[in-house]
């Protein structure tokens, strides 16, 4: 098994706040790591500080052996780590098509050629994105008019155009009723390829234990348990702080 | 007809038209068009700077740098060839807008309007100073010819003026659609939509700036280049805020959607400053104002928007 990716003694505090509290991980290749603990855990931290948007107050990331803890949200994607977001950040005023046109086109290097046309190449490559995420019957509706389950979905697929080798999805599942996650997981976990390090948080613990491989669960900045998904979730501290079924 | 030759066919259609219409029309309003295709160039370059989220209180600064290009191309380096003459006015502002553009990438909103009024203000300020090229009456060019013709009277002067004010208008109207349909005009789109996301697909948002600042420059340059010789005159006044005031109002009243609409506002404006200088000489900034109320109201996503919206419903009309 080889380490893609390794945080080393990340803290972060904000004023009185501990969001990163000495956390150390380490991440095989092609892992499926869900990442759960209460509101305030500091899992959104994490994938911030992993993804460059934050800087640790000290501590390491790196990606297969090299330092990249200093470098700019668009380094760290270009190295090959991509997210998704707790809010879905897209391109509103755009299409479907169009936001995954702009994604592309960053991904192949032919977004700053002035006059290069959405061509054959593209719009096929739109369309089988569009297809692995069923959004094809979105595809030329306009982003803001789409609902937040759609989004989370277009948030995913404009991410994994530069085919990442650590993907984080920031809730992926959060604003969709509880009937319709598993489907939403099944959709995500098909459209990825098989060899993508795939860390997402998750409160629906039904969830954590059907997709993930190994948890980490949050708690107060702080990774108390990192283990597979039935011992961590049997964890006496976890159960105590974070799914409440401690008793 | 495939969409491919679509665009340009339109653009032929369109020079031809324009060109047999400037005969058909007397000559102040052939003049009058000349002016306002000017206007239009260096507003089309500040649609594309308002296409990445930014407005621009500074247009008028490369307006002047290029009408001051080619005055001074053609006064000191004896340059009388329009085609010429534009091209260097464009230069100017264009090697201007690259050097300014990079220092306003990392301002947004408020910040970056101001400073690039600021930056005008300060060239304006500056050559109203600047004795050797003529204080703040500024200087006065002579007729230029075209492509080896000269002109032999003032009719003859207005309508090839004219009509290489068409070819100007057409050629850079093209390329801005063409580059509005592109993927890297969906990037400038995108940037004023999300620059996080921008910035999380491995693009830089501050290039995009850069890039979009410039290109306007450029097309600011080439407007002011063409006004130029089409006046014969350059002075301060063109790097004043109003000018650069009556661009912004030119490009909200047109929006972002069209390029054509950028043309039409920009001879709307023309023509409303014309008839209210005539016939009300003391209200014309009021009509400005009525008219500018009246678009935001009316129209708020400019005539472009109305161009567009006919458009959609036509697709929405015919049969699957
Ligand atoms: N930019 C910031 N400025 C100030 N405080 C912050 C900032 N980002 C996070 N925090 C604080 O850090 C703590 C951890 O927040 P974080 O967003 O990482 O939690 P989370 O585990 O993702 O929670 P949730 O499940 O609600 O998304 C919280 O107390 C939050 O208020
Ligand atoms: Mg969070």
């Amino acid at each position: 098994m080889s380490v893609v990716l390794e945080a080393r003694n990340l803290n972060k505090s904000f004023g009185s706040v501990v969001a990163a509290n000495d956390i150390n991980v380490t991440v095989n290749r092609a892992e499926r790591l869900g990442l759960i603990g209460t509101n305030g855990a500091g899992k959104t931290t994490f994938v911030n500080i992993v993804t460059g948007y934050i800087k640790p107050d000290s501590g390491a990331i790196t990606l297969e052996g090299r330092d990249i803890t200093a470098c700019e949200p668009r380094v760290i994607t270009k190295e090959g780590v991509c997210r998704s977001f707790q809010v879905p950040q897209l391109f509103l005023t755009l299409t479907t098509a169009q936001n995954l046109a702009v994604a592309i086109g960053i991904a192949q290097g032919q977004a700053f050629s002035p006059y290069a046309t959405i061509d054959d190449a593209m719009a096929e490559a739109i369309d089988a994105l569009l297809e692995r995420f069923r959004l094809g019957d979105y595809r030329d509706q306009t982003v803001s008019e789409l609902p937040g389950g759609v989004r989370k979905l277009i948030d995913i697929a404009v991410a994994v155009t530069r085919k990442p080798k650590v993907l984080l999805l920031d809730e992926p599942t959060s604003g969709v009723a509880a009937e319709q996650k598993f489907a939403l997981m099944d959709i995500i976990m098909s459209a990825l390829d098989s060899d993508v390090t795939v860390l997402f948080v998750e409160h629906d613990m039904d969830i954590v234990s059907r997709y993930a491989q190994r948890v980490l669960a949050f708690y107060d900045g702080r990774i108390i348990a990192d283990d597979l998904p039935q011992a961590v979730l049997e964890n006496q501290t976890v159960k105590m702080h974070i799914t409440g079924t401690a008793g | 007809m495939s969409s491919r030759y679509a665009i340009p066919l339109l653009a032929a259609l369109t020079l031809v038209i324009l060109v047999v219409l400037g005969k058909l029309l007397p000559a102040w309003c052939v003049f009058l068009l000349v002016t306002a295709f000017a206007k239009g160039l260096a507003a089309l370059g500040l649609v594309l700077i308002i296409r990445s989220g930014l407005l621009s209180f500074g247009q008028g600064l490369f307006y002047c740098a290029g009408g001051y290009g080619a005055g001074l191309f053609m006064l000191w380096g004896g340059v009388h060839d329009a085609a010429l003459l534009v091209l260097a006015g464009g230069l100017v502002a264009l090697v201007l807008g690259a050097v300014i553009a990079p220092l306003l990438a990392g301002y947004r909103s408020i910040f970056f309007a101001t400073l690039t009024l600021a930056l005008s203000m300060l060239a304006h300020g500056a050559l109203t100073k600047a004795d050797f090229l003529g204080g703040s009456d500024g200087l006065n060019l002579r007729p230029p010819s075209f492509i080896g013709f000269q002109p032999a009277n003032s009719t003859e002067s207005v309508y090839a003026l004219y009509v290489f004010a068409c070819i100007l208008v057409v050629v850079f109207s093209l390329a801005c659609r063409v580059h509005f349909n592109s993927v890297r005009g969906l990037l400038s789109l995108a940037v004023r939509d999300n620059e996080i996301r921008v910035e999380y697909l491995g693009s830089s948002v501050r290039r995009v700036i850069s890039e979009n600042f410039t290109a306007a420059a450029f097309l600011g340059g080439i407007g002011g280049a063409l006004n130029a010789i089409a006046v014969a005159h350059i002075d301060p006044e063109l790097a004043f805020w109003t000018t650069s005031g009556e661009f912004v109002f030119v490009a909200i009243l047109s929006g972002y959607l069209s390029v054509a609409a950028v043309f039409a506002s920009s001879i709307a404006l023309e023509f409303i400053r014309s008839f209210s200088s005539q016939y009300f000489p003391n209200a014309w900034q009021m009509s400005l104002g009525i008219f500018m109320l009246a678009s935001i109201l009316f129209l708020p996503n400019g005539i472009g928007g109305l161009l567009q919206r006919r458009k959609k419903r036509m697709k929405g009309n015919k049969p699957a």
